[in-house]
């Protein structure tokens, strides 16, 4: 019929299952009654909308493999094969649409529109469904894999996907919606690195934010800036003064009407947590508070009085640094001594607030032993280290990494910090520590990693390059007899300037993993990790 | 679902208070040019044909104050409601406190005056500051630090336009400030003026022993800017002898830093001690709150952080005042105070905006020659064969034929008449300059009347009795 041969061709151009179906409905009434006609064409005009939605969605490379896998079923489509090459979510459909097919005389229009409606919800639902995989979703694809679970890609996130402009315009249209200003990149970035941030700490997150700040939370900004200044450095006091920031924000919270504290509060949450990572990327522990923050905010039963949840929250925040900080560093400090035996030189790098704690708890308890602080550049935080532990008295050496390798036969041990654990038992922490650790190996000294298990993350890491922070490149340049000879870098082309700022250690070279629940190897991460997810 | 931005944002505002409120003085006299100021009060000179009060009205503006507290005397109360440029440009909301202008209070006493409306930290900003500084910056050493003054500084500029009636060469008794910096060039750690100072600068052994490496600078211009915290405010309400902010008070807080008082932990036992002793010091430390301290405390603690390297001292020496300046390198910053300042500032401001030099409403006949630099206000009659260069005319002002007029500001409602000269000069509102006139590096207070073909240069014209005032 011309008709039908009509609509096949159009069916053909938008080359999707349901054009196949219609098809195959138009051809098996094609005696109906004229009414079924018309009500069937109505029905294909509205699913040909849907999937011009969908298609609009999904986008070009998209469309040429729809084009590509629908040509190779216009061709072939009696109505006994398409049923086959449905998808699983459409089966229904189609299932609904061979009894159909087969006695379409004796359906009444109601039959029919019910029907209709029955078949438009399954479709709506397989989009619904198939929206996360991000993948053609099973109608537009009948090829000959039905019955599979499509493969769910898990969205990358965004902080390690500058270099994709779809990535970035993404994010610059969440960060306009909640009216955070976008902090942009600075400088040539090495390109291996390029698909990190990096910023520069003359360019303040602060430039567009109004003075006085009102959609963002006043202590938030400041904690944003103390962040990106390298005031609060350290993954410890981040999360401390994270949760410090949050309960300002909660104390002077107040539910808008017609609203439950338990939704608003965190979605009056999501601009701040932008906000802040794009001061800095938040680091794992602060992600672990953040999710905490938000499972026990959403847990607040709708009928409690604003007061009462509020104060509630707040003693979630300070039960929850007492466990996890406060008192984990206790435990970690008692196993940690038992470790640490008169006589013993303790190599130490960097400043990490767990092992400054442990060392000083030692040396209260009457241990004999001295500590060899190892330091880099940039940061040279391990200054800051040795003050510490030279104000409490312990006899102290200072080295630079370069004389890692010197200073070595006379350790006894390796004391490092750690900034997360990674599901594979990879340690993250510090740039250099990797290095610590490999030389140590190399010379038999057993290295002990301190780490409490509020840092633990689900993330699975091989390597420092693929999620990692860039710091301010200017920070390399350094002043000596008054020359500074990269003062001009940017001028010249093939150079980069590099400034990591952690790395990652594998597991071999952990000797043990020293935690508030005990002193477990480093393997044993995703058993603790387990553990935890069924407590919670 | 939530609510649409903008009711959103005003509904934030609510829910939590605000982090600044802005405060400025515009009661101040003017007093070292009374020349310019005797019949118009400061804030309402003209400056590039806007107020002057305009200038750090619309810096608040652009950097997204809401609403300021303007404190004035009443004329300039009602200037700032029927004021044209003033009612249509400035879009926040001013709250105006009037003081009488026989009172002469200082900046500090005004701050106590309206202590009551103050609920948070504040921006301090004088009235007479022109400038496009990154306010940010400023504000960004007071968040960051947790500081309790954070304020702004400028590099001088050397004036070199011709003062009018400025005899021989400018004075180098301008009283210079010491300003003392750390090494990062932020934390402000000295400041006197020399008037202040007998035979030379003292300095606390203290100082020295926590910042070995001081930087003082002398050419630097207080812009008067500054970020209070609220226990300043409420320390000066319990010490009613501090009168001004820039005088008294900045220097007062900037000795306390090092102060031995304020780094003593148990403030509770102090108090009574103090109470009998002095009672300036226990207030800047108790109005701080002591319950989210503690989780400050262990943050920074756990941070790796210091401000300094080189001594066994945690951040900051421990100390809880901290004092924050940034200096301007660059940029413009200009504090009209001085006629010198005025003049350079009309200069400098018209080339910040992107109005048409020539007023809409003005009225410019074609022969007339208006140079590029230069700026006509509304409703302004510019005559033929006159030509403007470099100078800026104000509202209203008529100009008949053949006037020439070089690098000269007119203010508003001037009449000039045919044949006048006028070069390098200031001529206030609603003078008369006779036909035929040659004025050069005058100054035509306001009202005066200048008889024709007269011929004066560098000479101060005001009316007989202002002479009195001196």
């Amino acid at each position: 019929m011309a008709d039908s041969d009509g609509r096949q061709v159009d069916s053909i151009n938008h080359s999707t299952e349901e054009g196949v179906k219609l098809q195959e409905i138009v051809q098996a009434k094609c005696e109906g009654k004229e009414l079924t006609r018309e009500e069937k064409q109505r029905l294909r005009k509205e699913k040909k909308q849907h999937k011009k939605n969908k298609k609009d969605d999904r986008g070009p490379p998209e469309k040429e493999k729809e084009k590509e896998k629908a040509s190779v079923p216009a061709p072939s489509k009696p109505a006994t094969q398409s049923p086959a090459h449905k998808a699983p979510v459409p089966v229904n459909a189609s299932a609904s649409e061979s009894p159909v097919a087969a006695e379409k005389p004796a359906k009444s229009k109601a039959e029919q529109r019910a029907e209709r409606r029955a078949r438009q919800d399954t479709e709506r639902a397989s989009k619904q469904g198939k929206k996360e995989g991000g993948q053609l979703s099973a109608s537009s694809k009948p090829k000959a894999t039905p019955n599979e679970l499509q493969p769910v890609v898990k969205r990358l996130p965004e902080h390690i996907q500058v270099d994709d402009p779809a990535a970035l315009k993404k994010l610059a249209k969440k960060l306009e919606r909640q009216q955070v200003p976008l902090r942009s990149d600075y400088g040539y970035k090495v390109s291996l690195f390029s698909h990190l941030h990096q910023y520069s700490r003359k360019n303040p997150p602060t430039q567009q934010i109004s003075i006085p700040a009102t959609v963002i939370h006043p202590s938030i900004v400041r904690l944003g800036l103390q962040y990106s200044q390298g005031i609060i450095a350290g993954s410890n006091a981040r999360s401390v003064a994270l949760l410090h920031a949050f309960k300002q924000v909660i104390r002077d919270y107040s539910t808008p009407p017609n609203e439950e504290l338990s939704r608003d509060l965190v979605n009056k949450l999501s601009p701040y947590i932008s906000f802040l990572s794009q001061c800095r990327p938040l680091s794992a522990s602060m992600g672990n508070a953040i999710k905490y923050i938000k499972k026990e905010i959403s847990n607040i039963p709708s009928q409690c009085k604003e007061e009462e949840a509020k104060r509630r929250l707040q003693e979630c925040i300070d039960s929850y640094i007492n466990e996890k900080i406060i008192l984990a560093s206790e435990a970690i400090s008692k196993y940690a001594i038992e470790k640490i035996s008169d006589g013993d030189v303790i190599l130490v790098y960097g400043c990490s607030s767990l092992v400054n704690h442990i060392l000083c708890e030692a040396f209260e308890k009457q241990r004999k032993f001295r500590v060899i602080v190892v330091d880099s550049r940039p940061r040279l935080e391990g200054k800051e280290a040795l003050r510490r532990l030279v104000k409490k008295g312990i006899r102290c050496t200072y080295v630079l990494i370069s004389a890692l390798s010197y200073i070595l036969p006379e350790v006894s041990k390796v004391f490092l910090g750690a900034h997360a654990l990674l599901a594979n038992g990879y340690v993250m922490s510090r740039v250099g520590t990797s290095q610590i650790a490999l030389v140590a190996k190399a010379f038999n000294v057993p290295v002990l990693v301190c780490c409490e298990t509020y840092k633990f993350c689900e993330r699975v890491q091989t390597d420092s390059f693929v999620s990692n922070e860039l710091d301010d490149p200017d920070d390399l340049i350094v002043t000596r007899n008054g020359k500074t000879h990269l003062e001009n870098w940017q001028t010249v082309k093939s150079l980069g300037l590099l400034n990591l700022v952690y790395d990652v250690t594998p597991p071999d070279f952990v000797d043990l993993v020293i935690t508030d629940l005990g002193m477990i190897p480093c393997t044993s991460v995703p058993v603790v990790l387990r553990v935890k997810n069924v407590d919670q | 679902m939530m609510f649409c931005c903008e009711s959103c944002c005003s509904f934030v505002l609510q829910v939590f208070g605000m982090e600044l409120q802005a405060v400025l003085m515009a009661a101040g006299g003017g007093s070292r040019m009374m020349d310019l100021t005797y019949n118009t009060p400061k804030p309402l000179l003209p400056v590039g044909n806007r107020p002057l009060i305009w200038y750090p009205l619309n810096l608040l503006e652009r950097v997204g104050f809401e609403e300021v507290i303007v404190i004035t005397t009443k004329e300039v109360q009602k200037a700032l409601s029927t004021d044209q440029r003033l009612k249509t440009d400035v879009k926040m909301r001013l709250d105006v406190v009037c003081i009488q202008e026989e009172t002469d209070m200082g900046t500090a006493d005004a701050l106590r005056h309206i202590q009551q409306k103050i609920k948070t930290d504040i921006l301090v900003v004088s009235c007479d500051l022109i400038t496009d500084v990154a306010l940010h910056e400023v504000v960004d050493l007071f968040r960051a630090h947790n500081a309790t003054l954070s304020m702004l500084m400028s590099k001088v500029h050397e004036f070199t336009d011709t003062v009018p009636g400025q005899k021989g060469k400018k004075k180098a008794g301008e009283q210079r400030d010491f300003v003392g910096v750390d090494v990062t060039g932020k934390r402000l750690l000295f400041m006197a003026n020399e008037a202040d100072l007998e035979e030379g600068l003292v300095f606390r052994k203290s100082i020295m022993r926590k910042h070995p490496r001081m930087l003082i600078k002398t050419g630097l211009l207080d812009a008067h800017l500054y970020c209070l915290k609220r226990s300043v405010v409420d320390f000066l309400v319990h010490n009613k002898s501090v009168t001004s902010i820039r005088g008294e008070l900045v220097p007062y807080l900037v000795r306390k830093q090092f102060s031995k008082f304020l780094n003593t932990k148990n403030a509770t036992e102090d108090t009574e001690k103090n109470q009998k002793q002095q009672d300036a010091h226990h207030n800047l430390e108790l109005l701080s709150t002591s319950k989210e301290e503690a989780l400050l405390q262990l943050a920074r603690e756990r941070s790796c952080w210091n401000d300094h390297r080189g001594d066994m001292s945690e951040a900051y020496h421990g100390g809880k005042l901290r004092c924050y300046v940034h200096i301007m390198e660059e940029g413009m910053c200009y504090r009209v105070n001085t006629l010198a300042a005025y003049i350079e500032a009309n200069r400098v401001v018209p080339k910040l905006f992107e109005d048409p030099p020539i007023h809409p409403t003005a009225v410019v006949t074609e022969r007339s020659l208006v140079g590029s630099d230069s700026i006509i206000g509304p409703y302004c009659q510019i005559s033929d064969k006159t030509s403007i260069k470099r100078s800026n005319v104000g509202t209203s002002s008529t100009i008949k034929e053949k006037v020439k007029i070089t690098n000269s500001i007119i203010m508003n409602g001037v009449t000039i008449e045919e044949g006048c000269n006028i070069q390098g000069s200031v001529i206030c509102n609603n003078a008369v300059i006779g036909r035929g006139a040659d004025m050069k590096y005058c100054l035509v207070g306001s009202g005066q009347c200048i008889e024709p073909e007269a011929e004066r240069t560098n000479e101060v014209i005001v009316g007989s009795d202002q002479l009195m005032e001196i």
